[in-house]
């Protein structure tokens, strides 16, 4: 298990590197001088600009600035924002709770529908339940998630009135941030109802986010569970006459989990992708929403140290889930 | 595969072209074929827009600003899914928004499919130290969720349709890289391409005769599904300002600014993300024919 471990890490270890190479590419790659993009829009004297560009190593080779980035990485040096100038680590940490907490929800929601309805599906094949299910799952994988955000908020928000229109918490509360998730810190809060309302402004961005998630989870349930009921010892569990809810639920399910759970793993960067756009619309003080705006404020040091830190996060996940998919399943670790 | 069998048995059936058989196959799926009818539909629609359309699709009609569609309290035959802010109508924008995204759907699938199929071919044959290069090049770009991957890409090539276009491409790429080695690999371990390299044939006679023909079917659902997300992925860019720039006829730039006009003008957010939805699905349910009717293993 150790090695399977050390060579999942290893793996690893190569595309840091090109991710690093990728980000420190980026601001270089960029039309125009790099100082003057770091300076913003207002112009600068050239003593000034001789200035910075030794103090930032541009005017090092190339060689030597990428050794000086990875090692100002490595120590959890990133930047500082153009804009607010405040280190892009520490805007990464304020802003990464309420896209996890976001993101959590949504995938919380995609398991607990989608994981019943593919189970469902697959037993009753071929029946009206099966059918309407796999054209609601096709559809919500071909969701413009943007567009789907936008129906729920005029349903909802605009005509029922039922949830807010966007943000984490109503102005009438005030949460002081202790763990950054906001259903955490509204109940430790003595504000009334501050829960309830944290609640409330969760709902529809995590429908929205889980929606492609969910229609994966579905379809990969299945058609992972057919393919199992198929299997031998399922017929063999069937003929000592087990309870069909025990076939189901235990011989087989067990066995159908193993990819449903990669599908999982792999939801995180569908997840962030869409992350970008909910919390762009539901105005969500997360990364994807703080990533956009970089982009739009030509934040390139925000734009740089946060695609890095997202890279890393997805890494890190897949990580996680090879090495649980290892661990549940032997036939992978014991493989090569 | 390809082996024809002798024709010894002469009394038995001759077996069905395979494009017969494929049909057979493709039709049986409903979803399939209803998807294939809405893609021929919207690529007529979006190649004859200038006869189709009633209006310019930048005309701006200034005595008809928010006109509801005309089934509506207020609506007219006019405009049928009513106008915008400014006054545009929103049907002859959506039918010249499918030229844009069926025309940058082809060309992203097109690049992306020709260059993926030259680097994966590349990286099954080459082996070694090329195919490490190339597949950790893939692996690098697979890191990074694909939207943020595309606006990295646009942040650094500057906001238009075309650089958004080339974003894509490149998002798209490690999909049919990694297919085609992965297809290159075992079609390459099995007797005919030895016998065919035995017989004298050059390394570019083997990829694209002898291995790449074999290769095609997973290609292809690849790049049918790829359409729909080339279609998505535009839009999501110019719905957040990074690709399409207004007033291009864009179904994601349409909606870019709808959420100031939610309260007042749901048709204004509706209709355009209706095109997207129906186009991507279509393409979705082509996409999962194929593959049902390409691959031999679901067959009977």
């Amino acid at each position: 298990m150790l090695s399977f471990f050390l060579k999942r890490v290893s793996l690893i270890i190569p595309t840091f590197v090109g991710v690093t190479l990728l980000t420190f590419a980026l601001i270089r790659l960029v039309p125009g001088d790099p100082i003057e993009l770091l300076v913003g829009e207002r112009g600068i004297d050239p003593a000034r600009h001789a200035m910075l560009r030794a103090e930032l190593g541009l005017d090092k080779p190339l060689l030597s600035q990428y050794v000086i980035y990875i090692s100002d990485v490595l120590q959890g040096n990133l930047g500082k924002s153009i804009v607010t100038k405040t280190p892009v680590l520490d805007e990464f940490l304020t802003l990464f709770p309420a896209t996890i907490e976001l993101s959590l929800f949504a995938l919380l929601l995609a398991v607990l529908i989608g994981l019943p309805v593919g189970i469902l599906a697959a037993v009753r094949r071929g029946s009206i339940f099966d059918y309407s299910a796999m054209g609601l799952a096709v559809t919500g994988y071909s969701m413009p998630i943007f567009w789907w955000a936008l129906l729920l908020i005029l349903t909802f928000s605009v005509q029922l009135g039922w949830t807010p229109v966007s943000g984490r918490l109503s102005a009438l509360y005030w949460v002081d941030p202790v763990t950054g998730f906001m259903l955490i810190d509204s109940l430790l809060s003595d504000e009334k109802g501050s829960f309830l309302d944290a609640v409330r402004h969760l709902i529809l961005p995590a429908i929205a986010l889980g929606t492609i998630p969910l229609a994966i989870i579905a379809r990969m349930t299945r058609s992972s569970m057919l393919e199992v009921l198929g299997e031998d010892y399922i017929r063999t569990a069937r003929a000592k006459g087990l309870p069909p809810l025990r076939v189901i639920g235990l011989h087989a399910l067990r066995n159908a989990m193993i990819p449903v759970i990669t599908v999982i793993g792999l939801a995180v960067g569908v997840l962030f992708a869409g992350a970008i756009l909910t919390e762009t619309i539901f105005a969500w003080p997360g990364v994807g929403k703080w990533l956009v705006e970089s982009v739009r404020r030509r934040d390139y040091p925000v734009l740089q140290g946060g695609v890095l830190l997202v890279a890393t996060v997805v890494m890190s996940v897949n990580l996680i889930v090879d090495v649980l998919y290892g661990l549940i399943n032997p036939r992978i670790r014991y493989r090569r | 595969m390809t082996a024809k069998t002798p024709s010894t048995a002469g009394t038995a059936q001759a077996p069905p072209h395979p494009l017969v058989e494929f049909w057979r196959y493709f039709s049986a799926n409903r979803g399939a074929t209803v998807g294939l009818a809405v893609i021929v539909l919207i690529s007529i629609v979006a190649a004859s827009a200038d006869v189709i359309s009633l209006y310019a699709p930048e005309e701006q009609y200034r005595d008809a600003f928010l006109r509801p569609p005309a089934w509506t309290e207020g609506g007219s035959m006019r405009f049928i899914l009513g106008t915008d802010d400014i006054g545009r109508d929103i049907l002859s924008r959506i039918i010249y928004g499918a030229r844009v995204s069926m025309s940058i759907g082809a060309l992203v699938v097109t690049l992306s499919l020709g260059l993926g199929i030259a680097l994966g071919l590349a990286a099954g044959f080459a082996r070694g130290v090329v195919e490490i290069a190339i597949m950790r090049v893939m692996d690098i770009m697979l890191a990074l969720p694909a939207l943020l991957l595309a606006i990295v890409i646009v942040a650094i090539l500057g906001p238009s349709l075309i650089n958004a276009a080339m974003a894509i491409v490149i998002v798209a790429l490690p999909h049919y890289v990694r297919l085609t080695r992965a297809a290159v690999i075992s079609e390459t371990a099995k007797d005919y391409v030895t016998a065919s390299r035995v017989s004298g044939a050059g390394v570019i006679r083997l990829m694209l005769i002898t291995v790449l023909p074999n290769c095609l079917a997973p290609l292809i659902v690849q790049a049918t599904l790829g359409f729909s997300t080339a279609i998505l992925d535009l839009a999501a860019l110019g719905f957040l300002g990074l690709g399409a720039q207004p007033p291009t006829p864009e179904w994601g730039t349409m909606l870019a600014n709808a959420l100031q006009f939610i309260q007042r003008a749901w048709w204004v957010v509706t209709f355009p993300g209706l095109a997207i939805l129906i186009t991507v699905l279509a393409f979705n349910l082509m996409g999962d024919g194929l593959r049902d009717a390409l691959d031999p293993k679901l067959k009977r």
